[in-house]
């Protein structure tokens, strides 16, 4: 039976009805058509579901919606720059050119976001490291890493 | 997936509810293993029970003795970023930082990896080789069990009907004791180990005292390699010595063949593995394995 939760999702609260058994991937994708949360495999392995909750990295596509009362959620599409549509972590992916097929993009930007917000002066190992759970098909990773490390460097700044 | 889903907010309602619907309920805590489970319907349980609104169960904390005591539904990310734990266990930091992805670390906790009974959890080994006892609490009460009896089969556990497993206790780490925990797994932390070595010992002039190596996913559930330890027990450790207790840790594993890897393979790594984790431990390296680094 369908309940009804209040789901404060980028900033807005998000009053919806959800079966227990939908996972936030699945109510923020096919519910509220925040579609940029992809569905990789489904199983917790690929990181294209990531989103943050409360400030931390989560697999979307392996959490209950209904566990995600009370909690912040933030999507790439709550990504905000500071004088811009774009954070810098997007336009550093643009310019050095981290993005192919761009599937595994939102989730790897996410999980950037967390990594950087807890240590916002990671070595390579770590960004590598932290990005363990995110599977990129395209990239080879390189220029992933090298996006990440150039906002660390500028945060710097 | 279709179940109801049930929120009690005391381990009493929760004890309750597991009696009452017997086999029928699931305990979902992060959910990272079962909600798996139940998409790819491995298991169709009509009720799901999230035990996540109970207060007071996600505690890491020490006693006045210093022992640890870790409540079920603490965070596996919390385990691995604690200072304490770091500074006064950090065998467990070390396992709980390969446990999964951090996006995996930041939901999961140590009671569903240790409820969830896979031969391959990566807390187990590390927990087993610290003595570690499980406080399990159930409508007659509570009690504790070591957690090496705590598992009984893959995805199996001594949990009877009503019974969830409600804290852990770790014996202090004296501090001369050294502990490591080694995974091999070809995506690093992110997959599931082919191979899991947990080893603590004591050093004393030389001679090795206390020593603990626990196997993971070698065997029908998490195992203490006690032919290994025994020879190491009172010995002064040789590289000839280390070599001959790898490879009984080697011969008493059970490994099977699976996706990740055949179960020759595993035997093999069992010797390899358990060798570096006892280099380690007795102070013959003093990183994790300039050698199990490259392999890692």
């Amino acid at each position: 039976m369908k309940q009804l939760v209040t789901l404060r999702i980028n900033d807005t609260d998000e009053e919806i009805y959800v079966e227990p058994w939908w996972t936030l991937s699945y109510v923020l994708r096919e519910e509220l058509n925040l579609t940029g949360t992809k569905e990789g495999c489904n199983g917790g392995h690929c990181g294209a579901c990531t989103v943050l909750i409360d400030g931390k990295a989560v697999m979307s596509c392996l959490y209950l919606a209904m566990k995600a009362q009370g909690k912040e959620i933030l999507t790439i599409e709550g990504l905000k720059g500071h004088n811009g549509p774009l954070h810098p972590l997007q336009e550093a992916f643009i310019e050095h050119f981290a993005v192919q097929c761009g599937y595994c993009t939102p989730g790897l930007i996410m999980t950037a976001k967390a990594m950087l917000d807890e240590n916002p002066n990671p070595t390579e190992e770590e960004v590598r490291e932290g990005l363990n759970g995110n599977v990129c098909r395209c990239t080879g990773y390189t220029k992933i890493v090298e996006a990440i490390l150039s906002v660390a460097e500028k945060q710097k700044l | 997936m279709r179940f109801q889903f049930l929120q009690p907010l005391t381990i009493q309602e929760a004890t309750a509810l597991f009696a009452e619907y017997d086999g029928e309920a699931k305990v979902i805590a992060g959910g990272t293993d079962l909600i798996n489970l139940i998409r790819t319907k491995a298991i169709r349980p009509p009720y799901v029970v999230d035990i996540g609104r109970i207060p007071g169960l996600d505690h890491v904390r020490y006693d006045a003795n210093g022992a640890l005591i870790i409540g079920a539904l603490a965070i596996i990310r919390n385990l691995e970023t604690s200072n304490d734990v770091k500074q006064r266990h950090p065998v467990i930091a070390q396992a709980a930082g390969q446990l999964g992805s951090v996006a995996i670390r930041n939901v999961g906790t140590i009671g569903g990896n240790l409820c969830h009974a896979s031969p391959a959890a990566d807390t187990a080994p590390a927990l087993i080789a610290l003595g570690a006892k499980a406080k399990i609490i159930g409508p007659a009460g509570e009690r504790t069990v070591v957690l090496e009896d705590f598992f009984t089969g893959p995805g199996q556990t001594v949990l009877q009907r009503g019974e969830i497993l409600a804290e852990l206790y770790v014996p202090p780490m004296s501090p001369d004791s050294k502990g490591v925990y080694l995974k091999h797994a070809s995506r690093g932390a992110a997959d599931l180990a082919i191979v899991g070595v947990a080893a603590v010992a004591t050093m004393d002039r030389g001679i090795c005292r206390n020593a603990k190596i626990a196997l993971g996913a070698v065997g029908p559930t998490p195992m203490r390699a006690r032919n290994a330890e025994t020879l190491l027990e009172g010995k002064e450790t040789s590289d000839a010595l280390i070599g001959q207790a790898a490879e009984a840790a080697a011969a008493e594993s059970r490994p099977i063949t699976d996706v990740r890897a055949s179960a020759d393979y595993r035997r093999e790594m069992v010797q390899v593995f358990t060798r570096w984790a006892i280099r380690r431990v007795t102070g013959k390296e003093q990183e994790v394995g300039s050698e199990a680094t490259a392999v890692l």
